[in-house]
């Protein structure tokens, strides 16, 4: 059916999308969406949440139909059914949410991906191939379960690149990687773009995408905002264009020094009871009030099990429950809620599911953590109070919602953000735990959470952020340290460090004594 | 033209009313094909099902008769299933709040202080709640499921009563049934009035109806149990404490339950029997589910319940049908119900079959057109 590709020299796009269109109850996702690559070429694709960008990769990865439009591949218009026809197409998609069966092996969820033919076994030695070539390490027989985040994703960017592959979508696949590795990344990626293989690239990160991405289209509300060549844009210049409005987004905030020791955490070993998971060793660190420590990590580093002892869902015997103090009170053997009652507050790295109920509304979710705010009354739940506080983080904190019933699943990942952090900081936390503050969230509102940071860490509170994300602590933190392994490296000013100085730390080079000292 | 399920932006609130009505009209549509596959009148058998038992106050009184239990079963286990803890134990523990009552009943058959009462109907609460304790610590202790753990308790409970009534507890001047003697005056539940059955358990069950609306959604012990059952990780990042939890949730089903079946025992049975229920427990479920997991809900679905057994008693003396007809509606009900939930969360769309790719640029073609 291809009469009006001529025969010339030049090869027809790698992928052409025309009038892409797809409603769903509600909204308009994509609205007339236009795209042409190149094959070879690397496109960013850029805009806010919901702006569209998940739709139409979907589309293309054959993942949703759309209602109207027309897709051609290399020339040919095809309808792509499902993902199984879009891989024999040569399309692969590294997802943002991972599509990894959590009980099959590393090499398993593999071979599934690679179809019938692929035995895990026969695998393996490809996959340690692959995942060293491109600066990955993965156990190609650990179960996916017990993998981090990070390694997570990893296994999702080694699936795609063990496929005979033309068109590779990455969805924010750097969040997880150190600066070195996700250059690394991009040395891979452009020698697959030399190869010929077209490369989607969406990210929040402009630095990124003007280091790798010779095009970028933005998307805005479903519709495509402009095209342009980011290496010639300015950050604020690519973000207005995403958001239309570019009120607020530079962010240079003033260092602090902080006050006394609030937070002290001293030679806290913890020995993690799953063999793949990560322990901690004798790891020291103090937050003091009125200032935002960082810590830095790639994702499975022990992140997670710092979170979850300083959050106190895992608790130490009483007799080292001085390893944990707020305020000089021993706290490492109390649960959350007698955490909290100490004035501690904590945003965890996972919005839906575990800082936020997705199933109940927002009011519900304010309830949540709010209910030592005087909701209660006799074990009764007061209900205008309970909306009452709702509607006020939903004010101060601009949450886009109908309303406080809205279910939180509902919102999109900035909002919901921005929900659960106000939420935190309407308690006036005299000390605020946030993980990944910002992951996954728009540029927008990824700008309004470090204000509120930066709003909190003034009124005094001491602040520990643990992100992967080392643009965003050196924004916003005054002192910074990095967790590699289980061991922390001793926190230093921010001023006085670089981010490639602390990009060699998360990747485990210092010193050990250095770090005990 | 082919039908396609497509998620809803929201789950709908009308469906979540409507379902249980679609599920009752898919019954009884169902219900009437097979009445008309057997060769009787549908029409003649849904009467008698549905109807005729509902004609005289009398029929009212044994209604509100067979609702008691099935109501107090099911209030129980709708806040045990908004913690996601599956109890299917409520036969069993309402068996052992019924036999834990009579034990002491039939001993103090001489005693006349109204004590007795309230001794008898305590013991049966405990005895109900003691049940599905085992089951909490089982969960608690060894991370024992507790579907396998209550389904298998309810057998031992059944064999146990059965024992017990075949042998300790049977009446020595009995004629060796398997009975145990008729209670003291002083431990039967009063009835309302003379000519009717139906006791003054029926303001036990209001207060657990009022009682267990207010835990479940004005309390914050019962916003704790939704937590719990939605999403086991923000419970735990909150620091609601989950073993405690389950340990309420199934101490409260089981008292429940075992005073069903005491109120069953001191009321309008009077004894121990082997047929203490008749799959209350059982019925429970459904009801639970009926109604939504909210307990005016629950008060609706437990009264169509008991309709369906006592018009599956008048089916089986005045039409000769099997009692089975009960277990089927129950069944049918149940299934009607978790199909038309599905329209929740998703909605019935009408879907054209797949358009050629010509039709579909074309398509997008005059769509642009406008626009330019």
């Amino acid at each position: 059916m291809s009469i009006d590709t001529q025969p010339t020299s030049c090869p027809p796009p790698r992928v052409q999308l025309s009038g892409i269109t797809k409603r769903y109850p509600g909204t308009l996702a994509n609205d007339r969406i236009e795209l042409t690559l190149e094959p070879g070429e690397i496109r960013a694709l850029l805009g806010e949440n919901g702006a569209g960008k998940s739709t139409l990769m979907k589309i293309i990865y054959g993942v949703t139909a759309p209602d109207e439009g027309e897709i051609r591949w290399n020339g040919r218009p095809v309808v792509i059914r499902d993902p199984a026809q879009a891989r024999r197409l040569g399309i692969g998609m590294v997802f943002q949410h991972f599509s990894l069966f959590e009980t099959l092996t590393v090499a398993e969820n593999i071979a599934l991906a690679l179809g019938p033919e692929a035995h895990p076994r026969r695998l393996v030695s490809r996959i340690r191939e692959v995942s060293q070539r491109y600066g990955m390490p993965l156990e190609p027989d650990r179960l996916v379960h017990s993998l981090s985040i990070g390694e997570r994703q990893r296994v999702e960017i080694v699936r795609c690149l063990m496929q005979d592959i033309q068109l590779l979508i990455l969805d924010e696949p750097t969040s997880v990687l150190t600066p070195q590795e996700a250059e690394d990344l991009f040395v891979t990626l452009r020698q697959l773009a030399a190869d010929g293989c077209s490369i989607l690239f969406i990210s929040h990160k402009l630095g990124e995408v003007r280091a790798l991405c010779s095009t970028a289209t933005v998307l805005r509300a479903g519709c495509v905002a402009g095209h342009c060549i980011p290496a010639q844009c300015s950050d604020l210049e690519l973000a207005r264009l995403m958001v239309g409005d570019a009120e607020g987004l530079e962010g240079s905030y003033p260092k602090a020094h902080g006050g006394a020791v609030f937070l002290n955490v001293s030679q806290l070993s913890w020995r993690n009871p799953d063999p793949f998971g990560t322990s901690l060793v004798d790891l020291s660190l103090e937050v003091r009030a009125g200032e935002i420590m960082g810590i830095a990590g790639v994702a499975g580093n022990g992140q997670d099990e710092l979170l979850a002892l300083l959050a106190g869902e895992i608790r130490l015997p009483p007799q080292e429950s001085a390893r944990i103090c707020i305020a000089s009170e021993p706290v490492a053997h109390l649960s959350p809620e007698a955490r909290r009652r100490c004035g501690q507050a904590f945003v965890p790295a996972e919005r839906l599911g575990h800082g936020a109920v997705p199933d109940m509304s927002l009011a519900d979710n304010a309830l949540l953590t709010g209910f030592q705010q005087g909701l209660l009354q006799h074990g009764l739940i007061k209900h205008d109070k309970v909306m009452a506080f709702a509607n006020d983080i939903i004010r101060r904190f601009s949450v886009k919602t109908p309303d406080a019933q809205a279910i939180a699943s509902s919102l999109s990942g900035g909002n919901l953000q921005k929900f659960i952090l106000g939420r935190e900081i309407l308690q006036q936390p005299k000390l605020l735990i946030a993980a990944h503050p910002t992951w996954g969230v728009d540029v927008g509102a990824a700008a309004a959470i470090h204000r509120a940071l930066i709003g909190l860490r003034e009124a005094g509170a001491a602040i520990l952020v643990i992100s992967e994300d080392l643009d965003e602590l050196f924004q916003i933190c005054d002192r910074i340290a990095a967790l590699s392994n289980g061991r922390l490296t001793t926190p230093v000013e921010v001023a006085h460090t670089h981010p490639i100085e602390v990009g060699r730390w998360m990747a485990g080079q210092f010193d050990i004594s250095h770090s005990a000292a | 033209m082919l039908l396609s399920l497509e998620p809803r932006a929201q789950p709908s609130r009308l469906m979540m009313l409507l379902s249980p009505v679609l599920a009752g009209l898919l019954t009884l549509i169902s219900g009437s094909m097979l009445f008309g596959l057997l060769g009787r009148d549908p029409l003649q058998v849904l009467h008698t099902l549905l109807i005729a038992p509902l004609s005289d106050l009398y029929g009212i009184g044994e209604l509100l008769v067979k609702t008691l239990p099935i109501l107090l079963c099911a209030l129980g286990l709708a806040l045990a299933y908004r913690a996601r803890i599956w109890n299917i134990g409520a036969e069993g523990q309402l068996l052992i709040g019924a036999l834990a009552g009579s034990a002491l009943a039939v001993n103090i058959i001489d005693m006349e202080s109204r004590w007795a009462l309230v001794m008898v109907v305590t013991t049966g609460v405990l005895g109900g709640a003691l049940w599905a304790g085992l089951a909490a610590w089982l969960r608690t202790h060894f991370h024992a499921n507790e579907i396998l753990t209550t389904i298998m308790l309810n057998y031992i409970a059944l064999n146990l009563l059965l024992y017990c009534v075949h042998g300790p507890l049977k009446d020595p001047e009995g004629y060796n049934f398997p009975e145990s003697a008729l209670f003291g005056e002083a431990s039967r539940l009063p009835t309302l009035s003379d000519d009717m059955r139906v006791t003054i358990g029926v303001y036990f069950a209001l207060f657990v109806l009022v009682a267990i609306w207010v835990l479940a959604q004005k309390s914050f012990l019962g916003f704790q149990i939704k937590v719990l059952g939605l999403d086991r990780r923000a419970a735990g990042f909150v620091g609601f404490r989950e073993k405690r939890l389950v340990w309420i949730v199934l101490l409260i089903s089981g008292a429940l339950a075992g005073l069903a079946g005491v109120c069953e025992v001191t009321g309008p049975i009077g004894q121990l029997v082997p047929q203490v229920s008749p799959g209350y427990g059982y019925a429970a479920i459904t009801v639970a589910f009926l109604g939504r997991l909210h307990p005016f809900g629950i008060l609706l679905a437990s009264l169509l319940m008991a309709l369906l057994y006592l018009g599956g008693e008048t089916a089986q003396m005045s039409l000769n049908l099997p009692m089975a007809v009960t277990g089927l509606f129950q069944g049918m009900i149940l299934f009607f119900l978790l199909a038309c939930d599905v329209l929740i969360v998703y909605r019935l769309r009408g879907k054209k079959r797949p358009r050629s790719i010509m039709a579909r640029s074309t398509g997008a073609v005059l769509h642009q057109a406008p626009a330019d």
